[in-house]
């Protein structure tokens, strides 16, 4: 089943033509609209129409995460506010958020995206599907809502959160596909467990979880505990949001876009392009995007392009599960989490020394991160009472920041460890990634090693 | 079928297209939008041969025709339908219609030829009528249907429109857009189209591409051009705009 046949099983000589028409008129826009991709072209003596091939991409600059914060808030936007229907902004990261925004346009090649994601998942017009994704400007849930509507499927938006509730709508309005992080859907299964209610009560067959990484094992222990068929999905608001890339039902990889996303995997040091089936950080450059077109966008994340056609039919080339980051973003509770987000405010407070350590772990289905700090002297031998109000302000202080909570413990002066060389200041003890092919089963987060 | 990439034209010093990839699948109508001096009807006329391309390159039907001659193009079925008609005044319709068969006229294949024109007077009733009078004393959108039917008499695989619809009044514009939509429907053509007027080929075209100083600069299938704000503003005037 596909949702748009022609596009998704396009031939590939077919697929080049349409991705190079679209990347020319994207550059062409790009430099007419947008200040800083016209500065970056003309620095570096590049015009548009040198691009006469897909590999010519090479030839462009890169844009990151930093670019989008420079240009906050509408700084990168193509076209003016009154063509903008939609706002949204990247998950968490409250200090420095990065917003997007999008066309009418925009919007439908979005839903359809979408779309695809949910057919190529199992989903049809014919199945309830709800959506326990956080409304808001995250956009999870607002892609899966409406591309589940364009679907034609029945939406049940109950947004992330109170579980029990989640789980008698579930119930009594016989979903039948769910959409949520995997760690979310973890935690219903749980929960569904504990209230003493049998897999075969639920009317549910599909989930499709995204938004986070998550390993085969949860995938497994996820499908068990609520009798589903569990797909992955990837997207990131800077690029669409979902509808990037999802897996089919052959679960082999993820069936990436392409006749709206271009991608690269580039070597995260030296930002050279790898071999297909080698790990490195994915690149992409949108070219159907009205509002907010990206070229060569670094996404950190790693991943590797898959060689051979899949069974089921598209040919969408596939990348596979997420394999780590290429810098040192966490992913707790769905929220970006960057170290330095926590650095910066352990600096703000007095009393405290600038030595700390971040632990991960994810408790059942649900992620917990407590942050160790080094108090200074002139405290910690003081009374217990001037501790707590430390540690509670510090907590407010980083929930206010970050968007979750944080557990804070402050440890003795020198008791945590010293680093020479490049400190590793997070133990994330999760097991959140897929390995590199060919690697054996057990991988770390690639901010912890 | 049709596939150009990175074409370049220049004109002496004026640099006409810059980088222009398309393509146009079969018994596909594509329209090319833009305003005056944006490079369509160059694009067109690099398309059939009458402008050569100083870089790029043009592939119809998996063979790379850049270089090849204008009459060997119209043997492939590459037909231009060029701005302003061109129809032969002092001719009659009749006469003008058989100009299209030029390539394949000879005593032998008469009959076949004067089928086909029969074909056309079908297609085009007016001209029927009016087969025996002369070209020049027709009104434009009879010119119109002519400058087509003589295409036809070409045995076109794809055609190429260019302004079809140009100093005509509005309602044999409609007209005339109808008979190459059903051109499409009825017999299979594959039709790219140069158009200022961007509604009427809009609402007949699959997909489009938008011009702007040699360049593309948009391409989309016909709904998501009409509801881009840059193309309402730009090319179908504001009457609409906020309706999309």
């Amino acid at each position: 089943m596909y949702w748009e046949p022609e596009k998704e099983c396009m031939d590939r000589e077919e697929l080049e033509q349409l991705q190079l028409e679209r990347l020319q008129a994207t550059l062409n826009r790009v430099y007419d609209h947008v200040p800083f991709y016209r500065k970056r072209f003309d620095a570096m003596g590049i015009s548009p129409e040198d691009i006469t091939s897909l590999s010519d991409l090479s030839h462009l600059p890169f844009t990151t995460k930093d670019d989008l914060r420079d240009n906050y808030p509408y700084g990168l936007f193509a076209v003016p506010m009154r063509e903008v229907v939609r706002v949204h902004a990247s998950s968490g990261t409250t200090g420095s958020p990065t917003v997007v925004g999008y066309t009418r346009n925009d919007i439908k090649t979005w839903s359809n995206l979408v779309a695809r994601v949910l057919v190529a998942g199992g989903v049809t017009k014919d199945d309830v599907v709800q959506i326990a994704f956080g409304y808001g400007l995250f956009t999870g849930a607002f892609g899966l809502h409406y591309g589940a509507e364009r679907l034609g499927a029945s939406v049940i938006p109950t947004s992330s959160g109170n579980t029990a509730r989640q789980i008698k709508v579930m119930m009594d309005f016989k979903t039948t596909a769910l959409v949520c992080t995997p760690s979310y859907a973890l935690l219903i299964g749980d929960t569904v467990r504990e209230m003493g209610i049998p897999v075969s009560a639920l009317s549910l067959k599909y989930g499709l979880f995204g938004a986070e990484p998550w390993s085969e094992a949860l995938r497994q222990e996820i499908e068990d505990k609520l009798g589903i068929v569990a797909t992955d999905n990837y997207g990131l608001s800077e690029i669409i949001g979902p509808g990037v890339s999802s897996e089919c039902l052959e679960r082999k990889g993820l069936h990436i876009n392409e006749d709206h996303f271009l991608v690269e995997t580039v070597d995260p040091e030296t930002l050279k392009p790898v071999p297909p089936g080698d790990t490195g950080e994915l690149v992409i450059t949108t070219l159907t995007k009205e509002a907010f077109p990206m070229i060569r966008y670094r996404t950190r994340d790693l991943t590797c392009l898959l060689a051979g056609d899949c069974p089921c039919g598209r040919t969408g080339r596939r990348m596979s599960r997420l394999m780590g980051r290429s810098d040192d973003m966490l992913i707790i509770k769905g929220v970006n989490v960057f170290p330095s987000q926590i650095e910066a405010i352990l600096f703000e407070i007095e009393g405290t020394e600038p030595h700390y350590q971040i632990v991960v772990d994810r408790k059942g289905a649900m992620d917990e991160a407590t942050v160790l700090v080094e108090a200074g002297e002139a405290i910690f031998f003081d009374q217990m009472r001037r501790q707590r109000e430390m540690v509670e302000r510090i907590e407010k202080r980083l929930a206010q920041e970050l968007g979750i909570s944080v557990e804070v413990k402050l440890v003795e002066k020198k008791t945590l460890q010293r680093f020479e060389g490049k400190a590793q200041r997070v133990i994330d003890n999760r097991k959140l990634w897929a390995s590199p092919p060919g690697a054996g089963t057990a991988s770390h987060h690639p901010s912890s090693t | 079928m049709l596939r150009a990439k990175n074409l370049h034209v220049h004109y002496g010093v004026i640099h006409a297209l810059r980088a222009v990839s398309i393509h146009v699948n079969e018994r596909e109508i594509v329209a090319l939008l833009g305003g005056n001096g944006s490079g369509k009807t160059t694009l067109l006329s690099a398309i059939s041969g009458v402008v050569r391309p100083s870089a790029g390159e043009i592939v119809f039907g998996g063979k790379d025709i850049t270089r090849e001659r204008v009459d060997h193009l119209v043997r492939l079925g590459i037909i231009h339908v060029p701005e302003g008609r061109q129809i032969f005044g002092p001719l009659t319709v009749e006469d003008n219609l058989l100009l299209g068969a030029y390539q394949r006229f000879s005593l032998r294949d008469n009959a076949a030829i004067y089928k086909e024109v029969e074909e056309v007077y079908r297609l085009f009733p007016v001209l029927g009528q009016r087969c025996r009078q002369l070209g020049g004393t027709l009104s434009g959108g009879e010119q119109q249907m002519l400058a087509i039917g003589r295409a036809l008499l070409s045995r076109p695989k794809v055609l190429l429109l260019d302004e079809p619809s140009m100093g005509l009044a509005p309602r044999i514009v409609h007209e005339i857009f109808e008979h190459i939509a059903r051109l499409r429907r009825e017999r299979g053509m594959t039709i790219l189209l140069v158009e200022q007027n961007a509604r009427a080929a809009l609402a007949i075209a699959d997909r489009g591409y938008v011009l702007e100083t040699g360049r593309v600069v948009l391409q989309g299938s016909s709904e998501e051009l009409l509801a881009n704000k840059d193309v309402q503003r730009a090319y179908l005037g504001r009457a609409r705009g906020a309706a999309s």
